[in-house]
C-alpha cells in the first residue's frame, strides 16, 4: 500500500520538460492490446506500485482504491463483507489492475446484466498532460455535477491522462450460483439465448462455444432454483459447482481452449441478435450475444465491415499484425472530436501516442 | 423590447420559416411565454425565437445558421427540469425537439427501442409492456419528461439504485453538433472502440450537441414487486435500516424515505395510508421472480422490526402496491399544497451521513426561517429537501437561494455532492466551485471547447467561466447573511 502521487506527478513534469513521450503501465496484463508503436517501449509511467485502499464503506456500497491496486487485492477486501466488483474484470495475467481494466474498459461474463466497469465507475482521480492532479465525479452513487470524464476513460487506454484513483459501486455477492449447459448449433443459440434474456429470470451469463450453450443463473437461491429447475425441464442440464465456477472464470480470463495459440483473436461487439457471419474459423459467443469472439487470419477492413453489417464494431484484440490500426475506424466527425479532447486533456500528447488509434 | 432587438426578431424569424413550416417558427411575446422558463420557474428568460423543426435536415440547417450567425442554441424537450437548464438565452433560440416524438422502432428480441428525443419517458414503458418489457429508468416526471431531456441530464428515478441511471440504459444517441453535422455515438453493441463519447454526452445538459434519436435499452418486466413500508419515530433507526438491507445483501428495486413534513403532506394528498405520526418513512420495493421476492419481503420486514420500525405494511396486490408508491411519487406537489412555493434541492451524500445531515437542516430551517421537508432516494443517497417559501414575501426567495446553497455546501462537506439527478444548469452553477477546483473546471471548460470553441450550446449553463469561478469563490468567503 502506497502513495506514489508524488513521483507520478513528477514525472509527468519531467517529460513536459523533456518533450518526452510517456506510456502508462499498471502491472502489464493487457500489454498486448491496442497497437504497436516506435515510442510504445520508450519511458514508461509505472502505476503498479500505487496501490491501496483509500476508503471503503461496505454499507454504502462504494470503494475507492488507488490505479495500481490489484484486482485480486480488491476482491479479497470486498470478499470479507460478502461483497464484489459486479462487473466481474478479467485477468488476462497476474496483477491486473482496476486502473487498466477502467482504461481498456475490460468487464466479465455478467457484463449485460450485472454491468461493466464503465458503468460502475463513481470517480476518478486523474494525471493529465499538464501534471495537474484533478478529481471528477464523486464517492457517491449519483452525481451529475460536471461532464462525466470518469467514465469517458473507458476504452480510452490511457490516451486522456493517468488514471490514479478509482470510485466505484460494489455489489453484494449473490446468494446462488447454478450453471445449465445445452447442446445448440450456433445458429439456434443466438436467437435462443436473446429469448432466455428477455425473461424475467436471473440470468448472469449467456455463452456458447463448441455446440453448447451456457446459461448462468445467480441470485436468491429460491429463484435460482425454481429457474433452474424449469429450464432443466426443457432440456438443459445443470453443470456441477465447480466446473460451473471453472467455466466462467477460464471465460472470463480468456483460460479457455478456445483462447489458446497464436490465430489473430477479433472481438465483434454487435446487436445481439444479428445472424453470426460466416467465416472458417471457430467462434465463441458470450453476453448472450453482443460479445463474439473469432479466431483468424482475416483482413480488418473486411471484419469491419461484417460488424457495422451487425450494427457494431470489432477490434483485433489480440495477435495479428499491430502496427496498423486495430480498432474499429472512427467516422471523420468522431475521430476529429477525440483529437479534440486529447488535445483539452493531453496538449503535449505525451500519454500512450499512437496506442489506441494511429491519429491519436 | 428595443427596436434593434425585434428587428433582429423578425429578420431571423423569416430566414427560420424558408426551411421550417412557419407555423413552428414562433416570434411573438405571447406563444413564447410559456418557454421563458422550465420547472425551475424562479429563473425566466425570453428568447429571441422560439423553432421547432420536425426533421434531422432541419436541425442541421438551424445549427448551421447558429453556428455561422453566432447565435446561442438551447435545446429543449419538454421543459420539465429542475435546474433551469433548459431556460432559454435571451440572445439565442429556443430548439424544442417536441415534434420528434415517434417511436421509431422497437426490437423486441433485442430487447431495444430506437426513440426520437421528444417522446416521453412515460410512453416508452407504456409501448413496450405488450412484449413484457419496459424502460429503467423512471423519474416522478415521466408522464411529461422526455428521452432526450433525460439523456441531457442523466435523469434518474426512484428504481436506479438496481437498474441504473441514463447512462446505464442507452446504447447510442445520434447527436447534430454545433456546425451542424451528425454523429452517431454509441452502436448496438454493449461498447465502442476509443473513448466514452456516450458517456460524456449523457448528462451534458445540452452544452455539447443536440440530441435528435436515442436507442435505449429494455428490461424484463419482473414477475412480481411487492413494496414494504415501514414507519419509524427516530430518523437515525430508519437510516440505520436503510444499511441493514444493504449489508444482508439485498439490492431493493426502490428504497425511499420520507420525513414527517412529507410523510404528512404525502397523506393528505394521496391518502395512501401512511403513518403520519411517524418521523421518518421507508418504501422499500422489492423486484423479481416470485420466489426471490417472498423471500426477501420477508427478510426485510423482519430487518426493518429489528430496526425499531412502529409499524409495517406489505403491497399484497398491484392496486395497494401503486397506492403506496401514489404517496412518494406525488410527493412534490403534495408538499407544493402546503405553501405558494417551494424549491427542491437535490444533493446526493453518503448514506451514513443522513441523521447528521438532517439535523444540520433542522438547525437551518430555523436559522434561515423556512420549513422544510425531505424525500430522499435512500438507496442511492440522493436528498430532495424541498424548502417551502413564498415568492410574493420580498427577499423570502434569497433566502431560500441562500439556505440551499448551504444545504448544499454540507452536502460537499460529508463527501457527497451538489446534484444528484437534476443538473447543474444555471441554478447551481455558483456551487460548482465548492464542488470542484479551478483546475478541474478548467478541464471542463477545455472539454466543452472540443465541442463548441465558440460556447453557443446552451451558454451560461452547467460550468461556470473562470471568470464567474472568481465571483463564486469572492462570494463564497462573505456568505449572505439571514436578516431576521
Ligand atoms: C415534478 C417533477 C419531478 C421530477 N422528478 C425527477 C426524478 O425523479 N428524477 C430526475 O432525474 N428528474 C426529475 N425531475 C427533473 C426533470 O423532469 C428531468 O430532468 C427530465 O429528464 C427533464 O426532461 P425534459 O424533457 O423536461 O427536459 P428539459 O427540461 O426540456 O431539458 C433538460 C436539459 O436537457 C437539455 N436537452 C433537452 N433535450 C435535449 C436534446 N434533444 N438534446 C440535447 N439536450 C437536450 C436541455 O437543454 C436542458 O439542459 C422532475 C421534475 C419535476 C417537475
Amino acid at each position: 500500500m502506497s502513495d506514489q502521487t508524488a513521483r507520478l506527478i513528477e514525472q509527468v513534469n519531467a517529460a513536459i520538460a523533456d518533450g518526452q513521450k510517456l506510456n502508462i503501465t499498471g502491472a502489464g496484463s493487457k500489454a498486448f492490446m491496442g497497437r504497436e508503436t516506435d515510442t510504445r517501449h520508450a519511458a514508461v509511467l509505472d502505476l503498479k506500485d500505487h496501490t491501496g485502499v483509500v476508503n471503503y464503506q461496505p454499507v454504502e456500497l462504494v470503494l475507492t482504491v488507488r490505479a495500481g491496486t490489484p484486482l485480486d487485492e480488491i476482491d479479497a477486501v470486498l470478499a470479507e463483507h460478502n461483497q464484489m466488483l459486479s462487473f466481474e474484470p478479467p485477468r488476462y495475467a497476474a496483477g491486473a489492475t482496476i486502473g487498466g481494466t477502467l482504461a481498456c474498459n475490460q468487464s466479465g461474463p455478467g457484463r449485460p446484466w450485472t454491468s461493466s466497469v464503465r458503468d460502475q465507475v463513481l470517480g476518478i482521480k486523474l494525471i493529465n498532460g499538464k501534471a495537474e492532479h484533478l478529481r471528477f465525479g464523486g464517492q457517491v452513487m449519483k452525481n451529475v455535477a460536471g461532464y462525466d470524464a470518469s467514465r469517458l476513460q473507458a476504452g480510452a487506454m490511457g490516451t486522456l491522462g493517468a488514471i490514479t484513483e478509482v470510485s466505484l459501486k460494489v455489489l453484494p455477492r449473490p446468494a446462488a450460483t447454478t450453471t445449465l449447459t445445452q447442446a445448440m448449433p450456433l445458429a439456434d443459440a443466438i436467437p435462443f439465448m436473446n429469448q432466455r434474456a428477455a425473461q424475467p429470470k436471473p440470468l448472469s451469463g449467456a455463452c456458447w462455444l463448441d455446440g453448447s450453450l451456457y446459461l448462468r443463473l445467480s441470485g436468491a437461491a429460491s429463484a435460482v432454483d425454481a429457474t433452474a429447475h424449469q429450464w432443466q425441464q426443457q432440456g438443459a442440464q445443470v453443470l456441477d459447482a465447480d466446473s460451473s465456477a471453472r467455466f466462467w472464470q477460464q471465460l472470463r480470463d480468456h483460460q479457455l481452449d478456445f483462447f489458446a495459440g497464436d490465430a489473430p483473436l477479433w472481438r465483434f461487439s454487435v446487436g445481439p441478435t444479428e445472424p453470426n457471419p460466416d467465416l472458417s474459423g471457430p467462434w465463441l459467443i458470450d453476453w448472450a450475444g453482443a460479445q463474439r469472439w473469432y479466431r483468424g487470419d482475416e483482413a480488418m477492413s473486411d471484419m469491419e465491415r461484417l460488424a457495422t453489417r451487425a450494427g457494431g464494431q470489432v477490434s483485433q484484440f489480440r495477435g495479428g499484425d499491430r502496427h496498423g490500426d486495430v480498432m474499429h475506424h472512427q467516422p471523420a466527425a468522431l475521430r476529429q472530436l477525440q483529437q479534440r479532447l486529447k488535445h483539452a486533456f493531453d496538449p503535449n500528447a505525451l500519454f500512450n501516442p499512437g496506442r489506441l488509434y494511429s491519429w491519436m | 423590447m428595443t427596436q434593434s432587438h425585434s428587428h433582429k426578431r423578425d429578420a431571423l424569424a423569416r430566414r427560420f420559416r424558408t426551411f421550417i413550416d412557419p407555423d413552428f417558427v414562433i416570434a411573438d411575446e405571447e406563444t413564447m411565454k410559456p418557454y421563458e422558463c422550465d420547472g425551475m420557474s424562479m429563473f425566466c428568460e425570453m428568447p429571441l425565437l422560439v423553432v421547432l423543426p420536425e426533421t434531422v435536415a432541419q436541425v442541421q440547417e438551424v445549427m448551421r445558421l447558429c453556428h455561422r450567425e453566432g447565435i446561442a442554441v438551447v435545446a429543449r424537450g419538454a421543459g420539465t427540469g429542475l435546474s433551469a437548464g433548459a431556460m432559454p438565452h435571451a440572445d439565442g433560440i429556443v430548439l424544442s425537439l417536441a415534434r420528434f416524438n415517434r417511436i421509431v422502432h422497437i426490437d423486441p428480441l433485442a430487447r431495444t427501442a430506437r426513440l426520437q428525443p421528444g417522446v416521453r419517458n412515460l410512453a416508452i414503458s407504456e409501448e413496450t409492456a405488450q412484449y413484457g418489457l419496459y424502460y429503467g429508468p423512471d423519474p416522478s416526471s415521466q408522464i411529461a419528461c422526455t428521452i432526450g431531456g433525460n439523456v441531457g441530464n442523466n435523469s434518474g428515478g426512484v428504481h436506479c439504485l438496481k437498474y441504473g441511471l441514463t447512462v446505464h440504459n442507452i446504447l447510442s444517441v445520434e447527436m447534430i453538433t454545433i456546425e451542424g453535422e451528425r454523429v452517431v455515438i454509441g452502436s448496438d453493441g454493449l461498447d465502442s472502440c476509443g473513448m466514452d463519447l456516450l458517456a460524456l454526452i449523457t448528462g451534458s445538459e445540452g452544452l455539447l450537441g443536440v440530441i435528435t434519436e436515442v436507442k435505449v435499452k429494455l428490461l424484463p418486466k419482473p414477475e412480481k414487486a411487492q413494496v414494504v413500508m415501514a414507519g419509524f419515530d427516530d430518523i437515525q433507526n430508519a437510516g440505520d435500516a436503510v444499511g441493514g438491507i444493504i449489508a444482508q445483501g439485498i439490492i431493493p428495486g426502490g428504497l425511499e424515505m420520507m420525513d414527517s413534513y412529507a410523510i404528512i403532506a404525502a397523506e393528505d394528498f394521496a391518502h395512501a395510508g401512511y403513518p403520519k405520526e411517524a418521523a421518518a418513512l421507508l418504501l422499500c420495493e422489492v423486484d423479481g421472480t416470485a420466489e426471490e421476492v417472498q423471500e426477501h419481503i420477508e427478510a426485510a420486514e423482519s430487518l426493518f422490526r429489528s430496526f425499531g420500525a412502529t409499524s409495517i405494511r406489505t403491497s399484497k396486490n398491484e392496486n395497494e402496491r401503486a397506492l403506496l408508491w401514489k404517496g412518494r411519487k406525488s410527493a412534490f406537489p403534495a408538499v407544493g399544497r402546503l405553501s405558494p412555493d417551494y424549491y427542491c434541492m437535490d444533493g446526493t451524500i453518503p448514506r451514513g451521513q443522513l441523521a447528521h445531515v438532517l439535523l444540520e437542516m433542522e438547525k437551518m430551517s430555523k436559522e434561515y426561517q423556512l420549513r422544510v421537508a425531505n424525500v430522499f432516494h435512500a438507496g442511492d443517497g440522493n436528498l430532495h429537501p424541498l424548502i417551502l417559501f413564498d415568492a410574493n414575501v420580498p427577499g423570502e426567495f434569497e433566502r431560500t437561494e441562500a439556505f440551499g446553497g448551504a444545504i448544499l455546501t454540507l452536502c460537499v462537506e460529508v463527501g457527497g455532492c451538489i446534484t444528484g439527478e437534476h443538473g447543474v444548469g444555471i441554478e447551481k452553477i455558483r456551487y460548482m466551485t465548492t464542488q470542484f477546483g479551478d483546475l478541474e473546471l478548467a478541464q471542463f471548460n477545455a472539454i466543452k471547447a472540443a465541442f463548441d470553441a465558440d460556447g453557443r450550446l446552451n451558454p451560461g449553463k452547467g460550468v461556470p467561466t473562470l471568470r464567474q469561478c472568481q465571483e463564486y469563490r469572492a462570494l463564497e468567503r462573505k456568505p449572505a447573511k439571514v436578516e431576521a
